[in-house]
């Protein structure tokens, strides 16, 4: 296997993106990550979208994609993991270029999610979960993670004000991102009276739904030492791991032990653990998620996730910042799109690109996506270099 | 709902119907064609016991479509003998629920496929 680094990124403004299409919202920032890496082909394409079939009645994005980005004829591979799709778009491309099989690869993600109704979103969404025995009850995605919620508080103790800081918190990083769908302030009160959705989760808890995109460009570490126009950052570790796909099914509801899995798999491969870590991006789908992702990756002790956060420990200024970027909550969560995204700012913090939102020198960031409730988690850790 | 989809899982829906691994006991809801355990291929069908505890719950105040008239409504993740399955807790007071509550499953009305399709039944739990 060959060292891998990522040369070149791209992210266009999310949100309800109602003038452009999907064609479109993918385009824009992958010339961007084109133009960064400074090259002038690629060999290869890996998308990651979870459901542009519910969404907008399109599939085959591997040939529409290609087209619309000039790219036709290079092979491109669309990949679907729920809400990890694009992890797994960047962990094959990472395993294409690291196996010899292509020099130069793109890896995006792209949803386009509000040209259906939030009933049609809604629906499309549940596909991430079991059809005929959570989804057929009427439970919906707010309804798991609420389940998580209920089960942590329940077994740690875990308060409603300590759920409440993680969207302060992404929402204070979110206001430095010019890419965020809402970069704005939210205190505490406001998201404690905010409208129920899923008890004890209330709507500024939960991710919204977005319009989006990104790539990465990926090549061989040596030859981005050679070639980088704007700097690069080495992949150290990829992993992946599954679960099952009802949530009722796991052992212990307040864990996410697919994202413990993989996160063991890349700090094993990377020889490095958790206190390495300089910052993360990870997926915080709800605020719950992000609780028991930071315990899962062995940032905190089991049951910890919440006092951290509410001491403060996760932002940016914090002993283990997390989500720089705002995260899924502020950003926006283009579900396809979020696993690229995540890469994107590990990519631009390494490389000390981030703008207002850049980290005192970071070393070494990680990337966690999970589809589902948890049941595909995908981990990968760069390096600046 | 397409007809086929409902009806092909009515032995889990109106009578749980589980499947135990003849090797080594495991019980899936529903039964599978491999056990995950210790891969044995074959499995005799159990009934789940009709009592069971209540392991974490919530309340849906925003529904998916088909359920806007039942909204809000509480589900949960109850423990059935050896098998944890997610249902709707029904007649019950919201505020009284708790992790650890005894509930009992009941055969009820769980959709309806649009206005000129089946009635889908299956199982929800009351409190015991």
């Amino acid at each position: 296997m060959r060292d891998v680094a990522v040369i070149g990124v791209g992210i266009n403004k999310w949100g309800e993106l109602w003038d452009k299409s999907l064609r479109d919202v993918f385009v824009e920032p992958a010339l961007k990550a084109i133009d960064d890496a400074g090259v002038d082909h690629i060999d290869a394409m890996y998308v990651g979208c979870m459901s542009s079939g519910l969404f907008v009645a399109q599939e085959h994005l591997s040939s529409l994609l290609t087209d619309y980005l000039g790219m036709g004829p290079i092979p491109c591979c669309r990949v679907e993991s729920a809400c990890a799709s694009g992890g797994l778009a960047f962990r094959q491309a990472y395993i294409d270029v690291a196996s010899g099989a292509n020099d130069i690869v793109l890896a995006g993600g792209v949803e386009k999610m509000t040209d259906v109704d939030g009933g049609g979103a809604t629906y499309a969404l549940a596909t991430a979960a079991d059809q005929e025995y959570e989804a057929f009850n009427g439970v919906t995605f707010p309804g798991l993670y609420a389940l998580m919620a209920t089960a942590h508080m329940h077994k740690y103790g875990t308060t409603r004000e300590q759920l409440a800081h993680v969207a302060v918190k992404n929402h204070a990083n979110g206001v430095l991102n010019p890419e965020a769908q809402f970069p704005m302030e939210v205190t505490v009160e406001q998201v404690l009276n905010s409208v129920l959705v899923a008890d004890p989760l209330r709507l500024l808890d939960c991710s919204p739904i977005t319009d989006g995109a990104a790539a990465v460009i990926l090549c061989p570490l040596d030859m981005a030492k050679k070639i980088a126009k704007n700097g690069a950052a080495k992949i150290v570790a990829s992993g992946h791991s599954t679960d099952t796909i009802a949530f009722h099914s796991r052992k212990d509801l307040t864990e996410i032990a697919s994202t413990q899995r993989a996160a063991e798999k890349a700090y094993k491969m990377a020889g490095v653990g958790p206190n390495d870590i300089d910052f993360a991006e990870v997926h915080d789908c709800f605020t719950i998620a992000e609780i028991c992702v930071t315990e899962a990756l062995g940032f905190f002790e089991k049951g910890h996730g919440g006092k951290a956060a509410e001491a403060g420990e996760t932002a940016r200024d914090g002993k283990m910042p997390i989500n720089p970027s705002g995260g899924l909550k502020s950003k926006g969560h283009p579900v396809g799109a979020t696993g690229i995204a995540q890469i994107h700012e590990v990519v631009q913090q390494l490389r000390g690109n981030a703008g207002k939102r850049q980290l005192k020198n970071p070393k070494r960031g990680l990337a966690q996506n999970m589809g589902g409730s948890g049941g595909s988690s995908l981990v990968h850790i760069l390096e600046a270099i | 709902m397409f007809a086929a989809r409902h009806w092909r899982e009515i032995p889990r829906r109106y009578r749980m119907e589980a499947g135990k691994c003849t090797t080594c006991g495991k019980v899936f809801f529903p039964s599978r064609l491999i056990c995950d355990a210790c891969k044995n291929k074959e499995f005799e069908t159990v009934t789940l016991p009709d009592e069971g505890e209540i392991l974490t719950y919530t309340v849906i105040r925003t529904p998916p479509s088909g359920f806007e008239d039942e909204a809000p409504y509480a589900v949960g993740i109850v423990k059935l003998g050896d098998v944890q399955l997610l249902t709707q807790i029904v007649d019950c007071e919201f505020d009284k629920l708790a992790v650890g509550g005894k509930v009992r499953v009941e055969f009820r009305r769980i959709q309806e496929s649009g206005k000129s399709g089946i009635l889908c039944y299956g199982y929800k739990c009351v409190p015991a």
